[in-house]
């Protein structure tokens, strides 16, 4: 019964990690860009839900009604001001933009707030359980699942769906051509990205109500997203979700058989789904 | 050269014309200029952009520990050693993270580090996750009196620099060289003139690797106590080099040398400010990046036609000129 659980805890954990991947892999489909400060936006996203909790005294997930706006809103003039510029064929001046925003946003957060761990409190929903048959289930980790799949089913409906979507995938597949006809890219770029920070708000103030944070978890973050992302295969956002959950179930099953193999466990599960299927385990079929 | 070589002299007669804080600062930025020329070849020349490297740095430098403490090696041995089996290692890694392009690379040598790091966070002989101090009688062994060790690490210091510095130089001097620049104009291009590119890469990534680990030994020597957070960190180990790289130029052989000393003059100055000294340097580079993305060294060279290294070629004529 212990391990069923464990099963069912690391499968819920994998929506966290789903939400995690989920913004990686959408700017990285739009517009080739990996974002190495990602993990870091994902705990500025939870730091601006500590501010807002604290000083308007509401609960995180109200917050959420001014984080997502804040975090797009940031997202749109990021990508505006400083991401366009980096974009074309090589691949050095964005990866080392972002990685120089990571280290600005982590050590601005280390001034502003200090080193000591913070948390986001959410009433009882943290420590608030369900009975299912036999099994007792986190409310707040089921719920985190649950958004994930509303999250990924509404970031499909977005892309294959509406016109913002088409914009999407022309700028995707040639954006020179969509730029010929009528669309501007750079304005397209941005709202993907304002689109990605907004996921990226709910995923940290998820991942700040679930444990606590500090300035330097950034990194791992994003180390677990990207590894959600392969696991599941680029490009193919529901297969970033079966990635998150196997990424999850990894850990929690490595962290039952010793804590300290916790995410060893799920670095190890990452490297042999590389070693076995290089293209992940759903990768989209190229159109 | 003769210049160079009187500079070279100078500097290795340091331990007796400087202080002890200043051999120690001098030998750190010794070992930051060979991590900077060993990145600056991967991701400036082979197009290997890692955010890992920390992986064999702090690799190393558990390598060190372990063989002079249960293998009883003599630490300089230890130090030679743990390039050796870096080297191996790094293969199969390779063939693994390989896989991965471009940015997704770099992130799956960040993995990769984060792997080792919690694998000797595991090994408790060596302290598990909160590290141990080398042994009073292997420090001994290095020399008997704390000057002389602290000159010895020095020197060590030094001559792996320069080493690095004319291993990599010579290395794109050679054949080998040009065909690393043949990849990195165009990777189509080279693949067509029967270029390997994807062995020529992993011959890059496992000779840096080697040399990254020895770096690392060479630092955990001066440092004499390792723990897994200081041993993989990326903030140390990465971010740092990358910085002192791209201010100083990219994909440039003379870049690294002015990165280093610009990043050590910042450090120098502004250390006392803490965390804002680092925000100034993520500007800073993010900046540079945008502006001028071959760093302090491309606006000098675009400036005064000038290289400290001549790596590139030049069109002869016929008149008999005086020499490049």
């Amino acid at each position: 019964m212990d391990w069923i659980s464990a099963l069912v805890q690391g499968t819920l954990l994998g929506g966290l990690y789903a939400l995690f991947a989920a913004g990686l892999s959408l700017i990285f489909g739009v517009m080739r860009l990996v974002n190495i400060a990602h993990g870091d936006l994902i705990v500025l996203a939870a730091y601006m839900g500590l501010s807002t909790t604290v000083m308007l005294g509401i609960h995180p997930f109200v917050a959420l009604l001014i984080v997502i706006p804040a975090m797009a809103g940031a997202g749109y003039c990021l990508q505006r001001a400083v991401l366009n510029q980096t974009l074309g064929d090589d691949i050095l001046p964005p990866l080392l933009v972002t990685f120089g925003l990571s280290v600005i946003l982590q050590n601005a957060l280390l001034e502003g707030y200090s080193a000591d761990p913070q948390k986001l409190s959410a009433g009882g929903v943290e420590t608030a359980s369900v009975q299912l048959g036999g099994l007792s289930i986190g409310v707040l980790p089921l719920l985190t699942f649950l958004i994930a799949v509303a999250v990924i089913a509404g970031l499909q409906f977005i892309f294959y769906r509406t016109a913002i979507g088409r914009a999407f995938r022309a700028v995707s597949d040639n954006a020179d051509i969509a730029q010929l006809m009528g669309l501007n890219k750079a304005h397209i770029f941005g709202l993907a990205m304002a689109l990605a920070l907004a996921v990226t708000a709910i995923a940290g103030i998820l991942l700040g109500v679930r444990t606590s944070f500090d300035p330097s978890v950034g990194g791992a973050r994003l180390i677990f997203g990207f590894e959600a992302v392969i696991i599941g295969g680029l490009g193919n956002l529901w297969g970033t979700l079966a990635g998150g959950v196997i990424l999850g179930v990894a850990q929690t099953l490595g962290a039952k058989v010793d804590p300290g193999w916790q995410l060893l466990a799920g670095h190890v599960a990452f490297l042999v789904v590389l070693a076995v299927r290089p293209n992940g385990l759903f990768p989209r079929v190229a159109h | 050269m003769i210049i160079a070589a009187i500079g070279v002299l100078i500097l290795a007669a340091a331990p007796w014309w400087a202080g002890r804080a200043e051999l120690r600062l001098l030998g750190e930025i010794y070992l930051y200029l060979a991590l900077a020329y060993l990145w600056n070849l991967m991701a400036g020349y082979a197009g290997l952009v890692s955010v890992g490297q920390q992986a064999y740095v702090g690799f190393g430098g558990y390598m060190l520990f372990a063989l002079t403490m249960f293998g009883g090696l003599h630490p300089i041995a230890a130090v030679l050693a743990a390039g050796v089996i870096a080297a191996l290692l790094s293969v199969p890694v390779a063939a693994l993270i390989f896989r991965l392009k471009g940015a997704y690379f770099a992130i799956g040598t960040w993995v990769t580090a984060e792997v080792f790091r919690l694998s000797f966070a595991q090994v408790s002989s060596l302290g598990g996750g909160s590290g141990s101090s080398l042994p009073v009688n292997v420090v001994k062994s290095l020399a008997a009196s704390r000057s002389g060790r602290e000159a010895l690490s020095y020197w060590l210091a030094l001559g792996s620099a320069i080493v690095v510095i004319a291993c990599v130089y010579l290395f794109l001097r050679s054949r080998r060289g040009l065909t690393l620049t043949a990849i990195r104009d165009s990777e189509v291009a080279a693949a067509g003139l029967g270029i390997n590119i994807w062995r020529t890469k992993l011959e890059v990534y496992v000779v840096t690797s080697a040399f990254t680990a020895i770096i690392g030994g060479l630092i955990f020597l001066q440092k004499l106590r390792i723990s897994p957070d200081a041993a993989f960190s990326v903030n140390d180990w990465t971010a740092f080099v990358i910085f002192i790289v791209v201010i100083g130029g990219i994909g440039t052989l003379e870049g690294p040398i002015i990165g280093t000393i610009l990043f050590f003059l910042l450090r120098e100055t502004l250390a006392d400010l803490g965390t804002v000294y680092l925000i100034v340097l993520g500007v800073l580079a993010i900046v540079i990046m945008l502006k001028a993305p071959k760093g302090v060294w491309g606006l000098i060279r675009s400036r005064f036609d000038l290289e400290l290294f001549p790596l590139s070629y030049r069109v002869k004529t016929d008149t008999p000129d005086k020499g490049a």
